[in-house]
């Protein structure tokens, strides 16, 4: 099956004040269909720019990149992916429903498809009985969720995530994290998922792609050999720490090249 | 401010009406109003004090301190009114006097208000105009700006008799040059507050738009426009009190026969100081209830759209 994201000598600099910055460089992925994939590394690492560069938000300089086999751009003309951002980055002046129901709009959805699909979504992530309340109305935790919803109302097969859960304090996002594994598998979506805990990418993932920074690149791919049925409590045994452990042996000998 | 002088009457206030007063703001602005008005009545007596005792001497007749305080508050051509006086001229011109008399406050304020309105609507749509030419179109952003700043730093009581003249030349005349001062003097909050509303939603918000492609008309009014209205609330506030002050000084060289500005005119044609300060007032209360209705529509709007209350 072709691969959902494919990425062959992706570079990228920016030109800034003090000279340019190199944020990505000879960048060779390809993630598949279904696959769930963390991206860490220290910030600089270029984590975040390669997110935006499949959404089509950051335009690269060098090399070359597919997804859906088409360029970044007609991918996102074909609203290919949803995004969700580091912050919830709901409209304070619409409910729940009404932000959710956004994309939708945007989208030309008729009402009643609107409808059908915002009950749909919100019961998704857990917040049905929230539609009427506005985003200042919900805990921070809650707002994400509402924001995930947001990026699923239309049904984009792959989902593009920065950090989302970044700002929640750690109970919140266990509670996230077992939340949207289980998302990931009743909907079979692709997930690229961007974050700098440890624990969240390989809980989460099936395969950690770690980054390093100056200049941005690739220094390590792991494939995760946990199951794909997990509990919480997985994070305690030694298959679990043994990923771990290779994720932080990864992101510590790109440091040491420095 | 009403309520309090019930209070130092009576010995049955509860203590708890009490609390209410001296904890709410209607004590201090009931203080600071009655120094405004004690401070008011020692200037008229100092102001009118020698004009009257040139009286006296003229007369030869004898006088004392309290003839002189009660007669430098009854002057018929005072150079201070009394508070009394102004409050008699304004209850006696707009309660004592039929609306459609040209006599009548009423009249005036209300030939005053209507190029007010129709002023500050022009100038409100035309600001909001220019805001999304300035935020949409690079050219414009660049080059409208300076032109916008520079129109205001020529003095309005220069150009107004130009406005008038140069629309009568071309048949122009009535309500609308006056307006349309009002106009010249509103649209300029309103540009600036709304070049910086229609450019407050945040990077992330227009980074969501993009992902689903929307167009830059979804964009608009789906995010930059929601996100303005606080500012425009804000600017129109500004815009209503300095049209009220484009519509006065626009009847001001026109020789108009109605309006506050042309009762100002004639107040100090004839040295009618009481007139000039009843219209003056009236305009004061004019401007506060316009600045006043726009909050209120700004606090209903602002309800529908889910403010934290």
């Amino acid at each position: 099956m072709a691969p959902v994201v494919e990425a062959r000598g992706l570079g990228l600099t920016f030109d800034t004040a003090d000279g340019p910055v190199q944020a990505l460089a000879n960048v060779d992925l390809s993630v598949g269909r279904g696959e769930f994939v963390s991206f860490i590394g220290p910030s600089g690492c270029g984590k975040t720019t390669f997110l935006r560069v499949i959404a089509d938000l950051e335009r690269p300089t060098a090399g070359d990149i597919r997804v859906n086999g088409l360029t970044p751009e007609a991918a996102r003309r074909a609203r290919a992916y949803g995004y969700v951002f580091q912050a919830a980055g709901l409209f304070p002046w619409r409910t729940i429903e009404k932000n959710v129901a956004l994309p939708l709009e945007i989208m030309g959805y008729s009402s009643r498809e609107r409808q059908e699909r915002v009950a749909r979504t919100l019961d998704l992530v857990n917040l049905s009985g929230f539609e009427r309340k506005f985003p200042w109305q919900l805990s921070g935790g809650m707002q994400q969720r509402a924001s995930i919803a947001r990026a699923l109302a239309f049904d984009a097969d792959l989902l593009l995530m920065d950090e989302p859960f970044g700002a929640l304090d750690e109970i919140v996002r266990d509670h996230l994290n077992e939340q949207l594994l289980e998302l990931w598998a009743r909907t079979n979506k692709t997930i690229c998922f961007v974050t700098h805990s440890i624990p969240e990418a390989v809980y989460l993932s099936t395969r950690i792609v770690v980054m390093s920074p100056r200049p941005g690149r690739v220094t390590d791919v792991i494939e995760s050999t946990l199951p794909k049925e997990r509990p919480l409590d997985i994070r305690e045994t030694p298959e679990f720490l043994e990923i771990a452990h290779r994720v932080r042996e990864g992101l510590r000998a790109g440091h040491a090249d420095e | 401010m009403t309520a309090s002088a019930p209070i130092a009457a009576s010995p049955t206030a509860s203590p708890a009406t009490l609390r209410r007063l001296t904890d709410g703001k209607a004590l201090p602005i009931a203080i600071v109003v009655a120094s405004i008005v004690l401070i008011w009545y020692g200037f008229t007596v100092y102001l009118n004090a020698p004009w009257q005792i040139g009286l006296y001497q003229r007369a030869g007749a004898e006088w004392t301190a309290s003839d002189l305080v009660r007669d430098t508050m009854a002057q018929e051509r005072p150079v201070l009114p009394a508070p009394h006086q102004v409050v008699a001229e304004m209850w006696k011109t707009t309660v004592e006097t039929r609306p459609t008399s040209n006599r009548s406050l009423l009249n005036h304020a209300w030939i005053t208000l209507s190029s007010t309105l129709l002023g500050f609507a022009i100038g409100t749509t035309l600001g909001v105009l220019l805001a999304v030419g300035i935020v949409h179109n690079r050219a414009m952003d660049k080059s409208v700006m300076p032109w916008v700043i520079a129109s205001q730093t020529i003095p309005i009581l220069a150009i107004a008799p130009m406005i008038i003249v140069v629309l009568n030349a071309i048949g122009l005349s009535g309500i609308l040059p006056k307006a349309l001062i009002s106009t010249y003097l509103s649209f300029f909050p309103v540009v600036v507050g709304m070049v910086k509303g229609f450019r407050s939603p945040e990077a992330i918000q227009l980074d969501l738009m993009r992902t689903y492609n929307a167009s830059r008309t979804q964009t608009f009014f789906r995010l930059r426009w929601p996100s303005a209205l606080p500012f425009l609330f804000t600017s129109m506030k500004v815009a209503v009190a300095i049209s009220l002050v484009g519509a006065i000084v626009g009847e001001l060289p026109t020789g108009a026969v109605a309006g506050l500005g042309a009762r100002l005119l004639a107040g100090s044609y004839y040295g009618q100081t009481i007139q000039i300060w009843a219209a003056l007032f009236m305009a004061a209360a004019l401007a506060a209830i316009l600045v006043a209705l726009v909050g209120l529509a700004q606090r209903l709007v602002m309800a529908r759209m889910g403010a934290r209350p």
